[in-house]
C-alpha cells in the first residue's frame, strides 16, 4: 500500500497507521498533524467544521457566511442536520433553510468588506427578526483583515441581539477539527450561561452534546429518554435554538455523543459549573443499552434505573427479532469505517450487533485521544497549527458553579462510588474496542483506502460520499455515513432497525449479481 | 419568509450560483488521464469534490494544496511543488490541471512561474487556470479552465489540417448531453473534437474493475490537435466563447458562437451550422426525430400553453430554455440566473418580447430569495431550475421540474440528456407531466379523469 509513496510522505504516513496489538501497553498513532500537499484527502477546512458542523444547525438565528459565494452555497443543507417548529421556537423564528453569503466581490477583497457586511446584518436583521446572528469567516477575509469582531459589536449595538463572528478561516488549523474548537469557545464565551434559571425542580435534566440530528438521529435519542423521564435540555447542535443554548448550562448532567466536536463545551462546563459529563454512545442496541445503563447509575436514582430497565425490556421486545432477521445476512461480514471525529468507533457496536466485524478503521480529523482514549491529552504536543486555535481558560463561575455530585443531588461517598462504576469525564478512544489484527489508520486518503479494498476485499465501506462511488465501482458496497445515503435516523432502537435494513440492502441488492454482462461470462 | 415587498441589496440569500473553482474542477475532469488539482486550502476541494459526486452520483477526484496559516502567510509556492511531484509519484496522471482559490488568489500566488519550477515528468503536462472565487460563478471558471487548455495546449501545425473536422465546445452541460451533441454532429458525418468531454468519465459503468483515470475525456493529443480543425463551435456564451475566442487566436481556428441546443431551435440552429459548412447532408433520422418533437408538441400543447413558468440557473442553460417555453407557447415570467453579464437580461429580454409577452422580470446577479418574493407577489404555474428551488415549490405549492447544476435530491438526470431533439422530448415530457400530476392531486373528485 505504501511502496508507491515518495519516501517523505512514506515515513510520514507510517506513523498514522497502527495494526492493532493487544499485547502492546501503548500503541501510539499519529493525528492531527497537516494533511500531505497533494494526496487526495478526506478532510475539510476549519470553515466546515464551525458552520458546517456546530454553528449552522442552529434554527433560530440567521447565519451569515462573510466571503466569496461558494463556501456558504456548499454549507446549504448539505449536512441533513434537521430542525424543525415548537413552542418556543414558532415557524417565523425558523432560519434553517436560508443560505446567507455577502458574495464578496473584486472590489469588496481590495478595498475591504466590513461595510458590505455591515448592511447585510442590518438588511437581515430587518427582514427576519433573528433571534440573533451570526458571521463566519472564510479564507480570504483574515488575509484583508476585515475585523469581524468589531463589525460584530457595532451591529449587535445598533439592533440590541447578540451578533456572534468566528473567525474560522478556512486555512487555520490542518482539518476541520479546529473550526468545531473555535465554534466551542465562541459559544462557551458568549452564549452558553446567559439564560434565565430553570425550575429547580425538575429531575434528571440532561443536555446531549456532538449530536447533529443527522436524519433525525437526535429526536430518536430524545424519544427513548423521554420514555425514561429524563428532560432533554439542549441537543448541541441539532434542532437546537439560540434559546436553548443559553440555557446548557442548566443540565445536571451532560452527555457526550461526538466527542472530537463538543469535547471542548464538555470540559470548559466542568471547569466553570461543575457539570459532569459521560460519554456516550446511541448507535447500535447494545451500545444504547450501555449508556442508558451508565446514565441511569449517575443519577443513582431506584425508579429511573427501574424505568430504564423497563424501557430498555420494551425496545428490544420490539425490534430484536427484526434485526435478528437482518442478522442472518450480515453475519460474519466485514467493514471498514472511515467517518468524521467519533462515527467510525460508534458504528462499531451496531455493526457487531449484526455480527459483522469492522477490520479497518480511522477518523478524517481526529486527535490522538479519540484513538488512545484522554489518557494522552497531557503528553499531546501543541504544534504551531494548533497554536492559531486559542485556549480559553476558565475559572468556576462564582454564582453558578456546583460540585459534580451537587449536580447529581447525591452525597460525595455515594458520588466517589459511582466514579469507581463510570467513567465520568473520561474517553477511552477507539482503541480497546479493536481486537489484535485489527488496523486503524489516521486521515486515511485515496490510495490508502483503495489499496486495502483491493487487498482485503471488505463486504461493505462506511465512507463520505466522496469515497463512495470509487469504492462501489470497485465491486464493494459502499454506504455514506455523514448523510446516511439520505436514510435515518441510525440512532437509538428504531435507527438500529433502519440501519440493519441498509446494511442488510447494500449488501443483497440483486445488481451485484449482474455487474458482467452474460455474454461476457466466462464459460467453464 | 418575510410578507410584502422587500429589497435586499449587500450580498446574496439562497444563491443561484456558485464559485469558479468547481467549474474548473468539472471542466478538468473532461480531460483524459488529468486530475484536478485546488490550489488553496482543502475544504475547497472538499466542498466541490462533494457538490459534483452528489450530482453525479459518480467519483470525482481531486488534489489539494492543504494550506494551513503557515502558507497562507508565506505563499503556497512550497505546497504546490511538493503537491506536483507528489501527484505525479503516487496518482500518476497524464496531465494535473491546477486551478487557484480565492485564497491563493489573495495572497497573490504567481501560478505559471510555480509551475516553471515545479518537476514535471517527461511526458507530462501541469496546466492551470486563474479561478478567484469573488469574480463570476462557477460558470466563469468552466469558462477559464477550457481557454486555459487552448492557451497551454493547443496548436497550429499547417501540414496536418483536417478540412472535415469541427472542435466542439459544449458547455457546463451534463455527460448526456455531451454525448447527445457528438450523436447529432457524426450523425451528419463531420470528425470532431469534442473538449472538454466527461462522458465515460462522470457517467462511468461499474465493471467491479476500477480505474482511477476512466476511459474518457479528451486526450492531451487531442486538445493539442483542435489548433487544426477547420471551424469551433462554442455552445453557450458564458461557458464556451473564451476558449473559442482563444483558439482563434492562437491557431486562426474561426469559431462560431451558438446556444447550446436546449430546445427545438437551438438544436436546428446547430444542425444547420454543421450543414453548411462542412457541406454535410443531414440525415433521415435526425429529420425523423425532429418530426417527432414538433408531433409531441402538437399533441400535447394544452398541457402547458398559456402557463406561468419562472426559470432559473445558469446562463446557458436558461437562455435555450427560455426560447423553448417560448416555443411551447409558454409564459417566461420570472428569469433569473446568478452569474453576472447584462447581455443576460438583453437576450432573455429580448425573446420575451418579441413573444409579444410584457410583464416579466429577468435579472442576471439574482438570488433565489428575489425570485421568492416576485412568488409571493404574483405567483407562477411551474418553477424550472436546480435541485435549490424546492424550498420555494413546497412553500408556495408550485410543481418544480429539476434541470441544471446541482441536482441533488433527484438520480439519473445526468445520465438523459435534454439537449438535441431527444432531450425536447424529455423537457416536454418532464414539463407536461408536472402540470398532469398536479392536476390529478388538486381536482375534485367529479373531474378526476381517466383521459387527459
Amino acid at each position: 500500500m505504501l511502496e508507491k509513496y515518495p519516501e517523505k510522505v512514506l515515513k510520514n504516513r507510517k506513523k498514522h497507521i497502527t495494526i492493532v496489538d493487544t499485547n502492546q501497553a501503548c500503541q501510539q498513532i499519529e493525528a492531527n498533524t497537516r494533511t500531505i500537499p497533494g494526496i487526495i484527502t478526506q478532510r475539510g477546512c476549519a470553515y466546515a467544521g464551525c458552520k458546517g458542523v456546530v454553528v449552522g444547525p442552529i434554527k433560530d438565528m440567521v447565519h451569515i457566511v462573510h466571503g466569496p459565494i461558494g463556501c456558504a452555497f456548499y454549507a446549504w443543507g448539505t449536512r441533513r442536520n434537521k430542525a424543525r417548529a415548537d413552542d418556543n421556537t414558532p415557524p417565523e423564528k425558523m432560519f434553517s433553510t436560508l443560505c446567507v453569503s455577502t458574495d464578496m466581490q473584486e472590489s469588496d477583497i481590495v478595498f475591504g468588506g466590513e461595510k458590505k457586511l455591515a448592511k447585510m446584518i442590518d438588511e437581515v436583521v430587518e427582514m427576519f427578526h433573528p433571534r440573533a446572528v451570526s458571521i463566519c469567516a472564510t479564507c480570504p477575509v483574515g488575509l484583508i483583515g476585515d475585523d469581524l469582531g468589531a463589525v460584530a459589536k457595532a451591529a449587535q449595538e445598533r439592533h440590541g441581539i447578540q451578533v456572534l463572528s468566528f473567525n474560522c478561516e478556512g486555512y487555520k488549523g490542518v482539518s476541520q477539527s479546529a473550526g468545531h474548537h473555535i465554534a466551542n469557545n465562541n459559544l462557551m464565551e458568549n452564549v452558553i450561561g446567559t439564560g434565565p434559571e430553570r425550575d429547580p425542580n425538575d429531575k434528571y435534566v440532561i443536555n446531549i452534546l456532538g449530536e447533529y440530528n443527522i436524519g433525525g438521529d437526535g429526536w430518536e435519542m430524545e424519544r427513548i429518554l423521554g420514555d425514561i423521564g429524563y428532560k432533554v435540555n439542549c441537543v448541541l447542535t441539532g434542532d437546537t435554538s439560540y434559546l436553548e443554548i443559553k440555557n446548557l448550562h442548566q443540565a445536571h448532567l451532560n452527555l457526550v455523543q461526538c466527542h472530537r466536536s463538543i469535547n471542548y463545551i464538555a470540559e470548559m462546563m466542568e471547569t466553570k459549573y461543575g457539570t459532569p459529563w459521560l460519554k456516550v454512545n446511541f448507535i447500535g442496541v447494545e451500545a444504547t443499552k450501555k449508556s442508558l445503563r451508565e446514565m441511569a447509575l449517575c443519577f443513582g436514582d431506584e425508579e429511573l434505573i427501574r424505568k430504564t430497565e423497563e424501557v430498555i425490556a420494551r425496545e428490544e421486545a420490539r425490534i430484536m427479532p427484526v434485526i435478528e432477521h437482518y442478522r442472518k445476512i450480515c453475519q460474519g461480514k466485514t467493514a471498514f469505517a472511515f467517518v468524521g471525529g467519533s462515527r467510525s468507533h460508534h458504528y462499531m457496536h451496531l455493526l457487531r450487533d449484526l455480527g459483522m466485524e469492522v477490520v479497518v478503521a480511522g477518523y478524517e480529523f481526529a486527535h490522538r485521544d479519540d484513538y488512545e482514549g484522554r489518557q494522552v491529552i497531557p503528553t499531546l504536543k501543541i504544534d504551531a497549527d494548533s497554536k492559531n486555535i486559542p485556549e480559553l481558560h476558565l475559572s468556576p463561575d462564582p454564582e453558578k458553579f456546583k460540585d459534580a455530585h451537587v449536580h447529581l443531588n447525591m452525597s460525595k461517598e455515594k458520588f466517589d462510588e459511582l466514579n469507581k462504576k463510570v467513567p465520568l469525564n473520561y474517553y477511552e478512544g477507539m482503541q480497546p474496542d479493536m481486537k489484535d489484527g485489527e488496523i486503524m489508520i489516521d486521515d486515511c486518503n485515496h490510495h490508502e483506502l483503495e489499496k486495502m479494498v483491493r487487498a482485503l476485499k471488505p463486504d461493505l465501506v462506511f465512507a463520505g460520499v466522496r469515497d463512495k462511488y470509487y469504492v462501489q465501482k470497485l465491486g464493494v458496497p459502499a454506504k455514506q455515513m455523514h448523510s446516511y445515503d439520505y436514510s435515518g435516523p441510525y440512532a437509538g432502537y428504531n435507527g438500529a432497525l433502519n440501519f440493519a435494513r441498509d446494511v442488510a440492502n447494500a449488501i443483497t441488492t440483486p445488481a451485484w449479481k449482474l455487474v458482467t454482462a452474460p455474454w461476457e461470462k466466462q464459460t467453464q | 419568509m418575510p410578507e410584502g415587498e422587500v429589497v435586499h441589496t449587500a450580498g446574496k440569500i439562497n444563491p443561484v450560483k456558485t464559485c469558479q473553482p468547481i467549474g474548473a474542477m468539472y471542466a478538468a475532469l473532461g480531460i483524459h488521464r488529468c486530475l484536478p488539482h485546488s490550489h488553496g486550502s482543502q475544504g475547497c476541494c472538499a466542498y466541490h469534490r462533494m457538490h459534483l459526486t452528489r450530482h453525479f452520483r459518480d467519483p470525482v477526484l481531486a488534489s489539494t494544496s492543504s494550506f494551513t496559516e503557515g502558507a497562507s502567510v508565506f505563499g503556497g509556492a512550497a505546497n504546490l511543488k511538493t503537491a506536483i511531484k507528489n501527484v505525479f509519484e503516487i496518482y500518476k496522471p497524464d496531465i494535473i490541471a491546477v486551478h487557484t482559490t480565492c485564497l491563493s488568489e489573495t495572497i497573490g500566488d504567481d501560478l505559471p512561474t510555480i509551475i516553471k519550477q515545479s518537476e514535471v515528468p517527461e511526458g507530462k503536462v501541469v496546466i492551470h487556470a486563474n479561478t478567484p472565487s469573488y469574480q463570476g460563478s462557477h460558470i466563469t471558471g468552466f469558462s477559464n479552465m477550457v481557454k486555459a487548455m487552448v492557451t497551454y495546449l493547443a496548436a497550429r501545425d499547417e501540414e496536418t489540417i483536417r478540412k472535415k473536422r469541427v472542435n466542439i465546445i459544449p458547455g457546463f452541460v451534463n455527460p448526456s448531453d455531451m454525448r447527445e451533441i457528438k450523436r447529432i454532429t457524426s450523425s451528419l458525418g463531420v470528425d470532431m473534437i469534442m473538449f472538454p468531454d466527461t462522458t465515460n468519465v462522470l457517467d462511468s459503468p461499474l465493471t467491479a474493475k476500477y480505474d482511477m483515470y476512466p476511459e474518457g475525456g479528451t486526450t492531451v493529443e487531442e486538445i493539442r490537435d483542435t489548433g487544426n480543425s477547420r471551424l469551433t463551435l462554442a455552445l453557450g456564451a458564458w461557458s464556451s466563447n473564451a476558449a473559442g475566442a482563444a483558439l482563434m487566436e492562437k491557431c486562426g481556428v474561426p469559431c462560431v458562437p451558438l446556444k447550446v441546443p436546449i430546445g427545438l431551435k437551438a438544436t436546428d440552429d446547430l444542425i444547420m451550422t454543421l450543414k453548411e459548412k462542412f457541406d454535410a447532408v443531414v440525415p433521415d433520422d435526425l429529420t425523423l426525430e425532429r418530426g417527432q418533437v414538433v408531433d409531441t408538441l402538437i399533441d400535447t400543447h394544452f398541457h402547458y400553453q398559456g402557463k406561468k413558468v419562472a426559470i432559473y440557473g445558469d446562463p446557458d442553460i436558461v437562455v435555450p430554455l427560455v426560447e423553448f417555453v417560448l416555443t411551447m407557447g409558454m409564459i417566461p415570467k420570472y428569469v433569473i440566473t446568478g452569474t453576472p453579464g447584462k447581455a443576460f437580461e438583453e437576450q432573455v429580454g429580448a425573446m420575451i418580447e418579441e413573444a409579444g409577452i410584457e410583464d416579466y422580470i429577468v435579472k442576471a446577479e439574482g438570488d433565489l430569495f428575489d425570485l421568492h418574493q416576485w412568488i409571493k407577489e404574483e405567483s407562477v404555474d411551474l418553477l424550472i431550475g436546480n435541485t435549490y428551488g424546492k424550498y420555494i415549490a413546497r412553500t408556495e405549492d408550485i410543481p418544480l421540474v429539476r434541470v441544471g447544476f446541482p441536482i441533488l435530491d433527484r438520480a439519473v438526470h445526468p445520465l438523459m440528456p435534454i439537449t438535441g431533439y431527444k432531450g425536447c422530448l424529455r423537457l416536454i415530457e418532464m414539463i407536461s407531466n408536472a402540470l398532469l400530476e398536479r392536476r390529478d392531486r388538486d381536482c375534485l373528485d367529479e373531474d378526476y379523469e381517466l383521459v387527459l
